[in-house]
């Protein structure tokens, strides 16, 4: 073998071994078992470096290099992925979902309790089926757009494959009990050392590629995508910023404490939805809008417009997570402000996007996947809108901590996320594995019904629930004493709390839709199906005129 | 950098700094050769598209 190739695997087959002898060292039960994960993923990434070295050694014309073609394995990889972690996150957020309504299927069993699971659902939706969209889609455009082939592809691979140990170890850590008690930033220490590594790596690999672009002004889109892996590095590493209690355990304590700590994790928190989920996938509307529309978008100034004011206000409005807590005053204030203020912005994206559609409006009608984009970007707008109002001061003491917050949060994310990433993926499964078309353009439009009347009985759901708890939580009787107990508040939750899972299930429903229709796609079938939209044919009108006849059948001509 | 030192500096040379970036940038776009160029990278991504899709 190669030299290369016998060093990497060596490398591999050493971090394997470290692995092991940590597993056998650590007194901590479920640290051994996360370390035997990382053991077998060693392992395995050994055995697949071996077969594939010894694979391009023999000029093997399956990983033959060809510099003509744009570097699509990974991008395939991380849209099967993302249908794939997909359908597990929205799976498990049902399963949570029925626990609140249900509190018998927490099963009095600790692996399955709510505390554990709930954390798996948010992490699986938001970084294992948002993350791999964001890592496939960010590879697909920042090629197309630059016209150059991915830089490092053997990094790209490792970016995928090191992303999905990240998902798996945090994914068993929470239902193993670590956590840093951080949200959305709930893995430990060693977990957090390994995405730093991974995610470097994906910056390279972005970067890589942009610098040996053929294109010489840098696309939009990867503005966006640039900011979203720049500024999530920088969030991740300060929000982590930990001590472990030692190298053979899970548990670590912040470097930051009391109401610093609290400020740090929010400024992370916040961000999170802003360059996660916001600036990453507005990088997919960018590319992706357009290019199923078939023109070109509304304003390029808009857009850059759009980009510098949310890097400029976003990262200031984490504090209004922490409304009348020990957080200074005037950092609330700040807050609120900053997010009033990013209202703007984010408009003028959804009016950006929407607009590109201008003299194209009929493909809202005849193209489901144009049909998913719109509804989008409308919900892009309006939980953009929600998000400010639910900012300020007065607002949030209503909201903040109820069930509205919930609600919020998954028009955003529903909406949003999942809809413009369900676009991206049906536009991009025909061209990356080489087929006429998908499978079925009808089951997309399926999917949309489904998931849009899911949404609308999630969100309607978690508003009324949420506002009927803050009213109740601040009820005062004349006697000054609070009118409900907090079990009466619980208990008025559970009709709200059904319907949520119903709505769930619709939307879980469409995915299924989506599922089917990838798998058939690459299998390279067609539906035999009627097309979407046809002009309409009377053959009984596709005639010449004729004198014109009255109702009782006497020509007019023969009257006069 | 103490606390109070690091409070003042954000509003006052760092909101001012912040601002000038800011307006920069955004003025930037308005500049007369943007309208051309921003057209070009608009249209960038239809550009030979057999050629670069799929």
């Amino acid at each position: 073998m190669d030299d290369t190739v016998l060093a990497t695997v060596g490398a591999w087959l050493l971090a394997g071994f470290l692995a092991l002898v940590a597993a056998v060292l650590t007194a901590d039960h479920a640290f051994a078992i996360q370390m035997g994960i990382v053991a077998a993923a060693a392992m395995c990434a050994a055995i697949a470096s071996a077969s594939r070295g010894s694979r391009v050694l023999a000029g093997h014309a399956g990983v033959a290099v060809r510099s003509d073609r744009y570097y699509d394995d990974v991008i395939r990889w991380g849209v099967i992925a993302t249908v794939f972690w997909g359908v597990v996150g929205f799976l498990v957020g049902i399963v949570v979902a029925s626990q609140l309504a249900f509190p018998l299927l927490n099963l009095n069993f600790e692996y399955t309790t709510f505390g554990r699971l709930r954390p798996l659902h948010t992490s699986a939706v938001i970084f294992a089926f948002g993350g791999n969209a964001l890592i496939a889609t960010s590879f697909y455009v920042v090629q197309r757009t630059c016209r150059a082939r991915l830089a490092f592809p053997a990094l790209a691979r490792f970016v995928f494959w090191g992303y999905q140990l990240f998902i798996v170890l945090a994914a068993t850590g929470y239902i193993l009990g670590i956590t840093e008690g951080r949200e959305y930033a709930e893995p430990e220490w060693y977990v957090d050392i390994w995405l730093t590594v991974v995610w470097v790596s994906y910056l390279a690999v972005f970067v890589g590629t942009i610098i040996k672009r053929s294109e010489p002004h840098i696309y939009v889109a990867n503005w966006f995508y640039l900011g979203f892996i720049i500024t999530v590095a920088m969030l991740h590493v300060v929000n982590n910023l930990s001590l472990p209690v030692t190298l053979l355990g899970s548990k670590s304590y912040s470097l930051f404490s009391g109401v610093q700590d609290a400020l740090t994790q929010w400024w992370y928190g916040h961000n999170a939805v802003g360059f996660f989920l916001t600036a990453g996938f507005l990088g997919m509307m960018y590319y992706f809008v357009p290019k199923q529309a078939e023109r070109p978008i509304y304003s390029y100034r808009l857009s850059i417009i759009h980009f510098w004011s949310l890097i400029f206000l976003y990262i200031w409005a984490g504090p209004h997570h922490l409304h009348y807590t020990a957080l200074p005053d005037w950092a609330q204030t700040l807050g609120m402000v900053f997010s009033v203020m990013l209202w703007m912005p984010s408009w003028g994206g959804m009016i950006n996007g929407l607009m590109t559609l201008n003299g194209a409006w009929d493909k809202v009608r005849t193209d489901p996947i144009i049909r998913m984009m719109v509804f989008a970007l409308a919900f892009y707008g309006m939980s953009t809108f929600e998000g400010p109002m639910m900012s300020v001061k007065s607002v949030n003491s209503l909201s903040h901590y109820t069930n509205w917050t919930i609600g919020h949060v998954h028009s955003g994310a529903l909406g949003w996320n999942g809809m413009i990433t369900f676009g991206a993926i049906y536009y991009m499964v025909p061209r990356l594995w080489g087929r006429e078309r998908l499978y079925s353009l009808r089951m997309v439009n399926w999917h949309f019904w489904c998931a849009t009347l899911g949404i609308v009985l999630y969100a309607a759901s978690m508003w009324v629930a949420g506002i009927t708890q803050g009213l109740m939580w601040r009820e005062y009787g004349d006697d000054g004493y609070l009118v409900y107990s907090f079990a009466e508040v619980v208990a008025a939750m559970h009709p709200y709390y059904v319907i949520r899972i119903g709505g769930g299930l619709l939307y879980f429903t469409g995915a299924l839709f989506m599922v089917w229709n990838v798998w058939m796609t690459i299998a390279g079938k067609l539906r035999n199906e009627a097309s979407m939209s046809s002009a309409p044919y009377d053959p009984e009108r596709d005639r010449p005129a004729t004198p014109f006849t009255s109702a009782k059948g006497g020509a007019i001509a023969a009257a006069e | 950098m103490s606390y109070d030192t690091l409070r003042h500096l954000a509003d006052s040379w760092g909101l001012v700094m912040m601002g000038v970036l800011f307006t920069t940038f955004v003025g930037w776009t308005f500049l007369p050769a943007a309208r051309r160029s921003h057209q070009r990278a608009a249209t960038s991504i239809f550009e030979k598209e057999d050629g670069i899709d799929g």
